[in-house]
This record gives C-alpha cells, structure tokens and sequence, in this order.
C-alpha cells in the first residue's frame, strides 16, 4: 500500500509498526509522550501503546542514554529521541564511551540494539544549538552506525531497519524536511539500510549529498540542465559506513565529484569522501573532489544561517569550478 | 551504638524525612557515630540493631566463616595481582585492600537472578558472583578489554569511565520492572564518582521510575589523590532523601553489617519499594592503582588509625571469641590461599596475546563495511611480510 505523506509522519507510521511488532521496543525521551515531541513525531504513540512503551523521560540526555543501554542489556529495544542536535553532547559521553564500545568489551556476548534519533540541521529560524550537523563527531566512533534519510520513504524503511539492526544507530533526521511529502510504500521491500541511491542520473558531474540537502542537490541539477549541464544525484543515506563503492561507480562514469553537507567541512564527512575517492578514483578524476558545506564557525544566528548553509548558488559555483578544470 | 539510638535515627531515613543537623559540612564517620550502621566493632564484639539483625539473625557459622574464606581469598588474589604488576606481568592494577567487608558482605548479600554493575575494583563482588578471579586480570595484563561473559553471572563488565555503569544498572533496573521479574540490581561507584551527572542522572531516573536498583557507594576517602570532602560538603548517604529515596551509612569495614543492610536494601527492590542508597564508609588502604603514589596526598598516620578497623581482623576476632573457627580452619585457609596466589601467577603468565586480528573482532555486531576493508588491507600487509620471510 502506497500513500503520501510528511517525512515526520513517515517516522511516526514507522515507529508505530515497529511498537506493534516487538513488545521490546520502546519510545524514550523528553516529551516524547503526552505531547507527541515538538515535532511531533511520535504523536498518539504513547496514547496507543502507554506509559511504559512510549516513555517520557526526566530532561538528563545522558541519563536517557545511559537507561536506554540498560534496557537493551535487559533484551529490549529502546528507540531514544534527543530533543535536538545541539543537546545530544551531554550524552555524548555515554554514546561514545559505552554504547559504541559495549560489544567489542564484552567480545561480542553484549549487543546494544539502540537507536538514537536525532532531528538535526539548520533552515527553520531557530535559535541556536537547534541547527546543528554533528554526525561526523559521531561517525568518527567505531561502533556506532550513522544514518540520514533525505525522503519519507527512506524515513520510514531505515528507521525499520535501525530497529531490527543489533548495532546501535545514530538515525539523524533532517528537520527542515520533516514537512515535505513524499510517496511511501509500506510493502515495497527496501534496500540495504547503508547502501546509497542514485536519485538522478547524469553524466557530467556527480553530487553526493545525504539528508536536508538531498533535496537541494536536485534543485542544483535542475538549475544545470537549464545550462545543458547533466548532473548526477547520489543520496548516501548513510554516513557510516559510507557506500564507497557506489561514490566510485559513479565518479568512474561522471569523473567529477562535488560533496554537499550542512555540517563545517573542516574534517567533515565530505573531507573523507574527497581522501577515499581520490585514493580510489585518482585516473578517472577530471578535477579535485569540491566540498560545499558549513564554515569552521559556530551556527550563526538566524537572520544569517541561509549564508551559512549551502544554498543553490554556492553548490553551483562549486559545479562550475569543478568543469572548469 | 545501641538500639534506641538505631530506632531514634529510623524516621531521618525515609523519603521527606527531617532534615539531621548533626553534619552538615563534614563528611567523617567515627566508630561510635549513631550514624553508622555496624555489627562488629573493630575489636570484633557483636553489637546489637534492632533494625538491621533482622537480616543476619539465621546466620551459622559456617556461612561466617565463609565470609571470613571471601575476604581473606579476596585479600590474597588481590595481592597477587598487586605483585604480579610490579613484575611487568600487569600493566596496571587497582587494588580492594581495605574495602573486602564491603565487597563481600554486599556481595553474599545478592541473589543468583540479581545483577551487578561494577566499577573496575569489585573484585569481591566478581568472587562472591562465580567470576573466576583470572578473568578479572585480562584487562590489566591488555589482553581484552573485559574477559568474562556479562550474562554467565549477571556481573556486567568492568567501567573504567567513572559513575557510567550507575545509569546502565538503573536502565537494567526499568527493565527487570517491565518484566515483572523479582529480582534486583545493584550498582557499584565510589565516593569521586558521587560527583558525577551519571550518577546524580540515575538517582534521578530510578526514584521517577522506581526501579529496583540498590547504589551502593564505597566511600573510601579518597579518588586518586581527591579526598572526600573535595566531592561533598554533606554526608553522601543523605543524597538520597532530596531523590526522595533512604540512604543509610554503613561501617564498611563490618562484613556483617554490609550483609545485612544491603540485604534489606535489596529486599526493598524486590518487594517494588524502589532504589537506596547504601553508603559503605571505608578506606582503601592501597593506592589508587598501582600507577598512583598516595605517599604524595595522606599521612601514614590516616592509614595506620584504619589498619586497626581491618575487615578480616575484626571478623577473625569474632570468630576465634566465639568458637567458631579453630586453628586448622585457619591453617587451612592460609593453604588455599597459597593455592590461588599460584594458580592466579600461573594463569596469567600463561595468558597468550589475542590473535591480532582481533583488533577488527566485534566491532559491529551486524559488520561494517569499513572494517571490512581495513581488514583486508591489514592481513596484505601482514601477508607482506610472510612473502619475505618465505623467499
């Protein structure tokens, strides 16, 4: 059954399947419950299944962590809900020191089957830790996989799939997105959780992009076309692992590379991206591997952050550089 | 101490209660402070509580001497260790000196289905849980980062980052209520880590939730070179009423009385009465780790006034007062604890290195592609050097 709906309402439709098909999964965060989460994400969750699936938590990001490893030492399934971005650093700590490393301590007997969610990104006006990309801080972890859905359908089959994974999973959900529809199919059987998509095809140049800026990178190819410049789109969907194989295939065909990302690009995931790809790819380059993406700042206050984030002209100047080598 | 001044102190412990004025920037504890529960005195005399006898009162001989065999095992498996690092076969170890009542007596006090939450010095607790004490040397000689099966005792792994596992025990703790189940959960920090937001954080989370979790706290003076008063202007016991959960001082150096109030505080848990905080008030007589030079932060005078609190002293005491233990129990003892030192040395020089592939083993239960490749390009490089050595 296919239907359109809001990327939130996919995470929501998501999380309810999930709470109807294992009784050890539970909802856990700040406001989660009653309210649904600012975003309302989880709306009418804990309404159908209670109080003790969909769980509010005292306002401690890292007691909500440092539960949640418990429970999945206990042989449940918590699915966490940091509030925003900005605020997932006291439980940093907890993320990076105990969930990511828990399995290999214990040589493989402990699996920590925890998801965390984290809305992430600028773009909405907020103030500020509530615009913030840190994934490559979390990416940086061995022990920890880190995924972004850019569209509801995705939103809605990798949260499946970060539920059943027995790794724990960082599941940023671009926030600026949480109200554009799209089609999701509840049957249609998804691929692999860490597996990226090409979502335009092109010849020219490839731009690879994951989450809020998927979709500015087909606004991007739309622009190029009009100049008879044929671009290709990868979704990643995943930050790590990054399916490098998928980056090479494509730069093997288009033989430029252009990586997008809110977050600063200073040691950011597309400077790891241009390092691989030129390692594997160094005789079918054209051109250096381009970044487009944050300054080594902090997030600006509001009124500046459409200077801050990548925006149209700047991903297209970076195209034009690209081809002009 | 008697037994009004137990019963007069009772109401100061539940939730709400009144506020006691006796300390309120001070954090010491002397043998005769109402406070402090204990069983034993230091000469080893049993003292009466009408509280608290309740939960040793069909206690034998044997299962004293027993604990007495705990301790002294615990005592002398933890001075192997200590010799054994300083002849290069550790890298590191933190030693229990000092602490083997409350270990033991905590220990003995926990039921097969409960489960334990260490920091990285319960090597008590991991004796009295069937963790075979050379499991617990893999981490110090670096040949894991664990070395035992979490789930085979319910004794979860060692946590070097201070106060983190206070959390994972309460997590654990919703879940044992979620399930209905009986038993309870216990979580082991130290007097350092009662400054830490973990713990304030799973204090907070178990009094909302009410998960049977008992926190039981070794006060033992000193984090590294910080003592206690560096972490709290109040007794730590009484953190637990503004929780809105009963915090009680017990004499940690008293294995009975260790027994006995963590007994009660994990009956609470079971019977759905919600956490506690138990305050063991001891002294590590050691250092930190044996990287550490406490020379540099306490007098020998502070160590010497504790010695004479010794735990398996106390006990021995007791025992030889009241005809429990005769000089072949004792004999006996001092055999199989020659025994374990041997069999402990033996086991870790014959500790092998782990295979060197096991750098990329369980880092990812589901894999991870990354690994994968760094894995390959490992064993090429590997392979590199076998070709040499071949030609």
């Amino acid at each position: 059954m296919a239907e359109k709906m809001a990327l939130a309402k996919a995470i929501n439709e998501s999380l309810r399947r999930a709470l109807e098909a294992d009784p050890k999964v539970l909802i856990m965060g700040e406001d989660v419950g009653k309210l649904g989460g600012v975003f309302r994400v989880t709306d009418g969750l804990q309404k159908d299944f209670g109080e003790s699936r969909v769980i509010d938590t005292p306002l401690a990001e890292s007691g909500i962590v440092g539960t949640a490893i418990g429970l999945a030492l206990r042989g449940y399934r918590p699915v966490v809900e940091i509030q925003f971005d900005g605020f997932v650093f006291p439980a940093y700590d907890q993320i990076v020191t105990q969930l990511a490393k828990m399995h290999a301590r214990s040589l493989g007997k402990v699996k920590l089957p925890v998801v965390v969610r984290i809305p992430y990104g600028g773009g909405i006006g907020a103030v500020e830790h509530h615009s913030e990309s840190p994934e490559a801080l979390f990416a940086h972890v061995a022990g920890l996989k880190i995924v972004s859905p850019s569209n509801a359908s995705d939103a809605y089959w990798m949260m499946q799939q970060a539920i059943q994974s027995d790794d724990p999973v960082i599941f940023f959900e671009p926030k600026r997105r949480y109200w554009d529809k799209g089609e999701v199919s509840t049957e249609a059987i998804p691929g692999p959780l860490h597996k990226a998509q090409v979502t335009r095809e092109g010849t020219d140049l490839t731009l690879a992009a994951y989450g809020p800026v998927v979709k500015l990178c087909h606004e991007v190819a739309e622009a190029a076309a009009e100049e008879g410049k044929s671009l290709e789109v990868l979704d990643l969907r995943s930050v790590s692992p990054l399916d490098f194989d998928s980056i090479q295939a494509s730069v093997e065909k288009t033989r430029r590379l252009v990586v997008v990302h809110e977050a600063p690009v200073f040691f950011g995931s597309g400077a790891e991206i241009a390092a691989r790809i030129t390692e594997r790819c160094f005789y079918h380059l054209e051109a250096p591997v381009l970044r487009v993406g944050g300054y080594h700042a902090p997030y600006p206050p509001a009124r500046l952050e459409e200077e801050y984030l990548p925006g149209l002209d700047r991903v297209l100047d970076a195209v034009d550089r690209s081809l002009a080598y | 101490m008697t037994v009004e001044s137990t019963a007069a102190r009772k109401p100061r412990r539940s939730a709400g209660g009144k506020a006691g004025t006796k300390r309120t920037t001070r954090n010491t504890a002397q043998d005769t402070d109402p406070e402090l529960v204990q069983l034993l005195t230091p000469e080893g005399e049993r003292v009466k509580n009408a509280e608290y006898d309740q939960y040793v009162a069909g206690i034998t001989p044997e299962e004293l001497r027993g604990l007495y065999r705990d301790m002294v095992l615990t005592r002398r498996f933890d001075a192997e260790a200590t010799s054994l690092q300083r002849q290069g076969e550790l890298g590191l170890w933190a030693s229990l000196l000092g602490q083997e009542a409350a270990q033991i007596g905590s220990g003995r006090a926990t039921r097969e289905d409960d489960y334990v939450f260490p920091t990285y010095r319960e090597h008590g607790v991991a004796w009295c849980r069937g963790v075979d004490p050379t499991n617990l040397l893999g981490m110090f000689r670096g040949v894991n980062n664990g070395g035992w099966d979490p789930n085979s005792n319910n004794f979860q792994l060692y946590t070097i980052v201070i106060g983190s596992q206070t959390l994972h025990a309460t997590g654990y703790a919703m879940g044992v209520a979620k399930d209905g189940a009986d038993s309870a959960v216990i979580a082991y920090f130290g007097d350092g880590a009662s400054s830490q937001g973990d713990v304030a954080e799973s204090f907070t989370f178990s009094a909302v939730y009410n998960a049977p979790v008992v926190f039981f706290c070794q006060n033992n003076q000193w984090a590294i070179s910080e003592p206690t008063e560096k972490q709290t202007r109040v007794p730590l016991y009484q953190r637990a009423r503004g929780y809105g959960f009963p915090g009680v001082r017990v004499d940690g150096n008293d294995v009975l009385a260790c027994l006995a109030v963590t007994k009660w505080a994990l009956e609470r848990a079971r019977s759905g009465e919600g956490p506690t905080l138990v305050e063991a008030y001891t002294y590590r007589m050691g250092a930190h780790t044996t990287s550490d030079d406490p020379t540099r932060y306490r007098h020998d005078d502070e160590r010497a006034a504790w010695e004479a609190k010794d735990p398996i002293l106390r006990l021995r005491r007791y025992l030889e007062a009241a005809n429990h233990a005769d000089e072949g129990f004792f004999a006996e003892l001092e055999a199989e604890s020659e025994a374990l030192g041997r069999r402990v040395r033996e086991a870790v020089r014959a500790m092998p290195d782990p295979d060197r592939f096991a750098i990329f083993e369980n880092v990812y239960a589901d894999g991870h592609a990354l690994v994968d490749e760094e894995r390959a390009q490992f064993a090429a490089y590997q392979a590199s050097f076998a070709d040499v050595e071949g030609v």
